[in-house]
C-alpha cells in the first residue's frame, strides 16, 4: 500500500466510440465483446475501460469493465461483461448491442492493480474475476513466456467457467457448488489449502473477485505468509 | 448528443438534478471499494494526529476524541465508480474542531489524510474546513462497519468517496498540493461529482 507508484501512466484518453468487431460466448451469462477503437492507446494488463450509455433525453449510465485482451493486440479491446439481471449496463451490452454496432467508451483507467510485465505472477481470481488477470495471462503468453505464473481461480461449476480453452498448466480450478467428473476436490470455497498449493515467491499477489472472496482469499494469502503489502486487491463493486 | 441506439435507462434518479451527472441510486446498498486489505484498527491503541503546517500539532486518543463536540452529516456520497448512496448519515465530529485546536499556519493551503494501511489522499484545505470534513465513528446511528472504514475514519462527502479515506490515522496540513495513492495513478486532484472530475484533466 505505501508502495510508490512506478512509471506515471499516460493520461486517460478521451471518450471515444467503439465499434463491435466480434461477440464471443464464455458461459450463459458472461460474453466477450471484440471492439475496433479508432483512438486505441496500449493499456496495462490489469486496467479497464468505462463505458457510457447514453438515452435520447440525454440520460447517461456508465459502468467500469476490464480489459481481457493483452496490449499486444493494437488496435482492439476486448471487454468481457457478465449480465447482472437488475444491472441497467450490462444486460444492454448482452441484449442489445451486435456485431457493427458502437458504444461509446474512455480509458484505460486504474495504475494499482496492473502488471508492467516483469514480475513472477501469482493470481488469484473468483468468477469473473478473471478478466483483468486474464489480460496479464495473455500478454506474457506473447510477450514475457518465461516469466512464472500460476493462477487459482474459483467458479461456481465447469459451466461457469470463462476462457476456459485457455486456461492451462498455470491454472489450477476450484469448483465451488458442483465440481467436473474428473475433478478430485469436492466442491466448496476457495480454504487454505488450496492458497497454499499454488503460493509461491512472487512479486505482488493479485486477487480480484467479488468484496467477500477478494477479502478470503487475501487473509489465506496472508496466512500462507504473504505479506499485505504484497497484496492488490480488485473488488468487483456493483456494476451492471 | 449521441444516442446508445436501443438505450432508455432502468435506474434514473428520482427527483431531476439529485444525483451527480453519470451517478447511479445505489439503494440501501453500500458497496466495500478498497484496494488493499481491511486492516485491524484497535480502539485502545488508535491515535489521530493532526501536524505538518501548524502552530501546535496535536494527537488525540479515542476517549479524547470522544469528548470532543459532536458533529453529524446527513445527506449523501458519491463514489467515482458511479454510484451514489442518499439520505445516509454519519456522526462523529467536525475537522474544524481538530483544525482549530491545532491552528494551521497561513501558508497550509492542502491536506493530506492518511489511513492506518498507508493510503493516502489530498484534499485543497478549503475542501476540509468551514464544515465541509468530518472524522466520523458512527453509520445511521451504529458503529461504522470495519469494510466502511471503521472503527473511525474521515469523509469528505461533497468530493467523491475516495477522498474520504477510511481507517483515518493523521492529517497533515501542507503549503503545496502532493497527490495521494489514487491520484499519482490517474484519478482527479480535486474529485468535485457536480463536475465529474473523475480522472486527470477532466
Amino acid at each position: 500500500m505505501t508502495e510508490p507508484a512506478a512509471a506515471p501512466l499516460p493520461p486517460v484518453g478521451p471518450w471515444q466510440w467503439g465499434r463491435v468487431e466480434r461477440v464471443r460466448v464464455e458461459n450463459p451469462h458472461v460474453r466477450t465483446l471484440r471492439l475496433v477503437l479508432p483512438e486505441w492507446t496500449p493499456h496495462l494488463p490489469g486496467q479497464h475501460y468505462v463505458v457510457r450509455l447514453t438515452a435520447d433525453d440525454g440520460y447517461t449510465a456508465s459502468r467500469s469493465y476490464s480489459v481481457g485482451s493483452p496490449p499486444d493486440d493494437a488496435g482492439v479491446i476486448e471487454l468481457t461483461v457478465d449480465r447482472l439481471p437488475d444491472g441497467e449496463v450490462s444486460p444492454y451490452l448482452h441484449d442489445e448491442l451486435t456485431v457493427g454496432d458502437e458504444v461509446e467508451l474512455r480509458g484505460p483507467v486504474g495504475g494499482y492493480f496492473v502488471w508492467r510485465g516483469e514480475a513472477p505472477l501469482l493470481l488469484v481470481a473468483g468468477g469473473s474475476g478473471v478478466v483483468p488477470v486474464m489480460a496479464m495471462l495473455r500478454h506474457r503468453r506473447l510477450a514475457r513466456p518465461e516469466v512464472p505464473a500460476r493462477l487459482l481461480f474459483s467458479v461456481r461449476s465447469p459451466q461457469e467457467l470463462i476462457y476456459a480453452d485457455e486456461l492451462g498448466d498455470e491454472t489450477t480450478i476450484v469448483y465451488t457448488r458442483r465440481t467436473s467428473d474428473s475433478s478430485a476436490r469436492r466442491a466448496g470455497r476457495v480454504g487454505e489449502a488450496d492458497v497454499a498449493a499454488v503460493a509461491f515467491d512472487a512479486g505482488p499477489a493479485y486477487v480480484c473477485g467479488s468484496s467477500g472472496f477478494v477479502e478470503t482469499a487475501a487473509m489465506l494469502l496472508v496466512d500462507s505468509g504473504y505479506g499485505p503489502e504484497r497484496i492488490l486487491l480488485e473488488r468487483y463493486g456493483p456494476t451492471g | 448528443m449521441r444516442v446508445s441506439r436501443g438505450f432508455t435507462g432502468r435506474r434514473r434518479g428520482g427527483e431531476p438534478g439529485r444525483l451527480p451527472p453519470g451517478q447511479y441510486d445505489v439503494g440501501s446498498d453500500w458497496p466495500v471499494l478498497t484496494a488493499e486489505l481491511t486492516p485491524r484498527v484497535d480502539l485502545d491503541s488508535w491515535t489521530i494526529t493532526v501536524n505538518g503546517r501548524v502552530a501546535q500539532p496535536r494527537t488525540w486518543t479515542w476517549p479524547e476524541v470522544r469528548a470532543l463536540p459532536a458533529s453529524r452529516y446527513d445527506g449523501d456520497i458519491h463514489c467515482v465508480t458511479t454510484w451514489s448512496k442518499l439520505d445516509t448519515s454519519f456522526a462523529g465530529l467536525s475537522v474544524d474542531t481538530l483544525l482549530d485546536a491545532v491552528r494551521p499556519t497561513p501558508e497550509a493551503t492542502f491536506a493530506v489524510a492518511t489511513s492506518a494501511t498507508g493510503y493516502t489522499t489530498n484534499l485543497p484545505i478549503e475542501d476540509v474546513t468551514g464544515g465541509k470534513a468530518w472524522i466520523v465513528w458512527e453509520h445511521e446511528g451504529r458503529p461504522l462497519p470495519i469494510e466502511h472504514g471503521g472503527p473511525v475514519r474521515m469523509i469528505v462527502p461533497h468530493l467523491y468517496f475516495w477522498k474520504s479515506a477510511k481507517w483515518i490515522e493523521s492529517i497533515t496540513l501542507l503549503d503545496h498540493d502532493e497527490p495521494g495513492f489514487w491520484e499519482v495513478r490517474g484519478y482527479h486532484d480535486r474529485g468535485d461529482p457536480w463536475r465529474e472530475q473523475r480522472y486527470q484533466g477532466d
